[in-house]
């Protein structure tokens, strides 16, 4: 009896000891990874820009969690395990949004936070991110600012920066011959729409030395009314005008251009407009230039991964995928790669902060918009390749078609690595890949 | 010359739809003494049901002439039921309390209405553009006006008329006035002062509501549309002088072409020229261009 009793002490204290010691166990089928997803459900970037993401993480994460994507994505979840998504709204501003990342790091206990579409959101909430030394991925702002003014080793970006979408903007121009003599301008009075305006005039003035900017225009964001507007850019009767309004200001502004001529006098070109095609249908006019952040929605390329995410999320919300739905996608399916990057270094088990970050460092992966590259900003800053194209409606589809489309590779389009942007496009564009 | 005649033109269509707006604005402070805070979304308010009504019409394959006329009689029907609600149900609790409160209660009001036309409209712009090509285009000046903006300018000076022949050339007019200028006294001669702030702040909120019905076909209604009204409107009747018709008209014209001038000849100070002429009336005129200076009562 004692020895049995013995026998059974000694097994029972090897047990608490061995469960006791860490174990290097592969993660479980049961374990899951908590995503904190950040977009606009509400605001005037919600319709635009942060409900198509949230249907787009909705989409991809269930089809991750059963398994559904295409390769090379067919494991479920990240490495096995569940994505358990944790989704809040980014409107309310930047002193918000800080409280709103700690609370998902420190009450929430995320394993990691994805999302962020507002340039001044990302601006704000990256420090605090490299504060707590918790990893943030940035999947969409505009600005170059984040890695050009500052260093982070937590935060990555995986979308590449505005700069591409004006320099490819003034590329494709120039590789369709648009005439631009004089140039007219028209953007939202915040960063996104005076970085965007900076930088498309600084590389117009390197591909058309002799372009003479005439109309400058700055109007608040939310503006609405443009009439004014439209009579200083129709009088001005630039051959180009250039415009990186979106959501409703974009679709206010082409309404109430269209019929007072403008499109008839001057080439309008969107840096950003895809998004706008579907609601504003027969209004948008023929001919358009625009561009869509990226090889996106009707501009993007076949390919099973391509096909996947246009046609299952069109069959889930009834309208086709436009940039946001497409940049978080190749956001999620990048940390998926880093996931299991960092889970196949360290034998399987639920990566920690840190082996996540040196995983991401320097990453590629496919996405169902081409090649995503982490090559800035020491790895931790995307560049990716983007298509142009002109509008063209087409009535028995009842939608806007895109004809005329040209793509460029990333390297033409973004700067290399360590020299800021418009520093880059004013010396020339030099080391720019286009062939 | 042109390039003036054009900047005099967008000038006034942007006074035309704010003239309106402040005049409600201006009508109700000089009736009830309150500052509408919630005025802007009264405009948001009619600009979301003009641009249901005229969809609705639209979907049935009216002509869009039927969707203007069922608009203008929906916003108005529904903005004068929902200012008598608003003022028999909630802001005469508050008559005789100090006029930070009832500032105070408007500004409530604002916040609920914000969330009852995103609940209603939800946070997706929305337009409704089928009555913005009812009058065609027409080149002036060397551009291409749209019909509708240009026809907004009579719409707006024939009301603008009406409430100034209302107030003054009427015996309704004149007891409006009478409160206006002595509610005591008014009181004591047996006018029912009651009923005249209920039309009054009525009549203020179907105004609002119609600028925004009128301006509804030409624009993309999206939340945030109430703030950047508001403002506007109290830009102007601050210059055009609190509870004033004719101030408000000038103020509007003064606020419409500063803002015309600025974006033709210098756009980085459009927002800047409105504030710099409201603080150099405020400077002056403190009470404003058209308000006349009045003895305390004691």
């Amino acid at each position: 009896m004692n020895h049995f009793w013995r026998a059974n002490r000694a097994l029972i204290v090897a047990s608490v000891a061995a469960m006791s010691l860490p174990v290097a166990a592969p993660a479980s089928a049961q374990e899951t990874f908590k995503l904190g997803i950040v977009t606009f459900l509400s605001g005037p970037a919600a319709d635009s820009f942060g409900v198509p993401a949230r249907n787009g993480a909705q989409f991809v994460i269930d089809q991750l969690n059963k398994g559904s994507v295409p390769s090379p994505y067919e494991k479920v979840g990240f490495g096995g395990m569940k994505i358990e998504p944790v989704i809040i709204d980014e409107n309310g501003g930047a002193t918000k949004q800080v409280q709103e990342l700690r609370n998902l790091y420190q009450r929430d206990n995320v394993d990691v936070v994805l999302g962020y579409i507002s340039s001044g959101d990302c601006l704000a909430v990256a420090p605090i991110a490299e504060e707590l030394k918790k990893m943030l991925v940035l999947m969409d702002c505009g600005t170059p600012r984040i890695f050009e003014e500052a260093k982070y080793n937590y935060v990555f970006r995986t979308a590449a920066h505005a700069t591409m979408d004006n320099v490819g903007l003034v590329r494709y121009m120039k590789a369709k011959n648009i005439k631009m003599d004089t140039l007219s301008a028209i953007n939202q009075d915040y960063a996104w729409g005076q970085d965007s305006r900076a930088d498309f005039v600084a590389a117009a003035q390197q591909l058309y030395p002799n372009v003479k900017v005439q109309t400058d225009l700055l109007p608040k964001f939310g503006a609405g009314q443009y009439g004014t507007e439209i009579s200083a850019l129709v009088g001005a009767g630039s051959d180009v005008v250039y415009s990186s309004l979106w959501g409703g200001d974009l679709q206010a502004f082409v309404l109430q251009s269209a019929p007072r001529g403008l499109p008839k006098r001057s080439q309008l070109v969107f840096s950003a407009a895809d998004h706008v095609l579907p609601p504003l249908g027969d209004k948008m006019p023929d001919g358009t230039i625009i561009g869509a952040r990226g090889s996106y929605g009707l501009m993007s390329q076949k390919s099973p991964l391509n096909d996947w995410l246009f046609r299952g999320y069109e069959a889930a919300n009834g309208v086709y995928p436009v940039q946001a739905a497409y940049r978080i996608t190749q956001s999620i399916l990048g940390l998926k790669a880093a996931v299991e990057k960092a889970m196949s270094k360290n034998g399987g088990k639920k990566p920690s902060t840190d082996e996540m970050v040196a995983a991401m460092t320097g990453l590629e992966w496919p996405s169902p918009g081409g090649l995503i590259q982490m090559k800035l900003a020491d790895g931790h800053q995307a560049i990716q390749p983007i298509a142009f194209s002109r509008t063209k409606y087409n009535p028995d589809l009842k939608r806007v078609d895109l004809i005329d489309i040209q793509y460029f590779a990333a390297e033409c389009v973004n700067p290399p690595p360590g020299v800021k942007s418009i520093e880059w496009i004013k010396g020339g564009m030099q080391g720019a890949k286009c062939n | 010359m042109n390039f003036f005649l054009t900047i005099i033109l967008d000038g006034l269509i942007q006074a035309s739809w704010l003239f309106i707006v402040a005049l409600g604005l201006t009508l109700v402070f000089g009736v009830l003494k309150i500052l509408n805070i919630a005025h802007g979304s009264f405009y948001a308010l009619g600009a979301y049901i003009a641009a249901t009504v005229v969809t609705m019409v639209a979907a049935r394959s009216l002509p869009p002439s039927v969707g203007f006329v069922a608009m203008l009689i929906s916003v108005a029907l529904i903005a004068s039921a929902v200012g008598l609600l608003l003022e028999r149900g909630l802001l005469k609790m508050f008559y005789g309390r100090d006029e930070v409160v009832l500032l105070l209660v408007t500004y409530a009001v604002f916040l609920i209405l914000e969330d009852v036309t995103k609940l209603i409209w939800g946070v997706n712009p929305i337009y409704a553009t089928q009555p913005y090509e009812l009058f065609g285009n027409l080149e002036f000046a060397g551009l291409y006006y749209v019909g509708y903006d240009l026809v907004l300018i009579p719409i707006s000076a024939v009301i603008g008329f009406a409430i100034w022949f209302g107030l003054n050339r009427t015996v309704i007019g004149k007891i409006v006035l009478a409160v206006i200028h002595n509610e005591e006294m008014s009181v004591s001669m047996g006018v029912r002062v009651n009923r005249v702030y209920a039309v009054a702040f009525a009549f203020g909120v179907l105004l609002a509501a119609l600028a925004g019905a009128l301006t509804a076909p030409k624009i993309s209604m999206q939340p945030g549309l109430s703030s950047d009204v508001i403002i506007l409107s109290f830009a102007i009747v601050v210059i055009g002088g609190l509870g004033s018709v004719e101030g408000a008209a000038v103020g509007a014209i003064l606020v419409g072409l500063a803002r015309a001038a600025s974006v033709h000849l210098m756009p980085q100070a459009e927002l800047f020229m409105i504030y710099l002429i409201m603080a150099a009336v405020l400077m002056f005129r403190p009470e404003g261009l058209f308000k006349r200076e009045t003895a305390r009562r004691i």
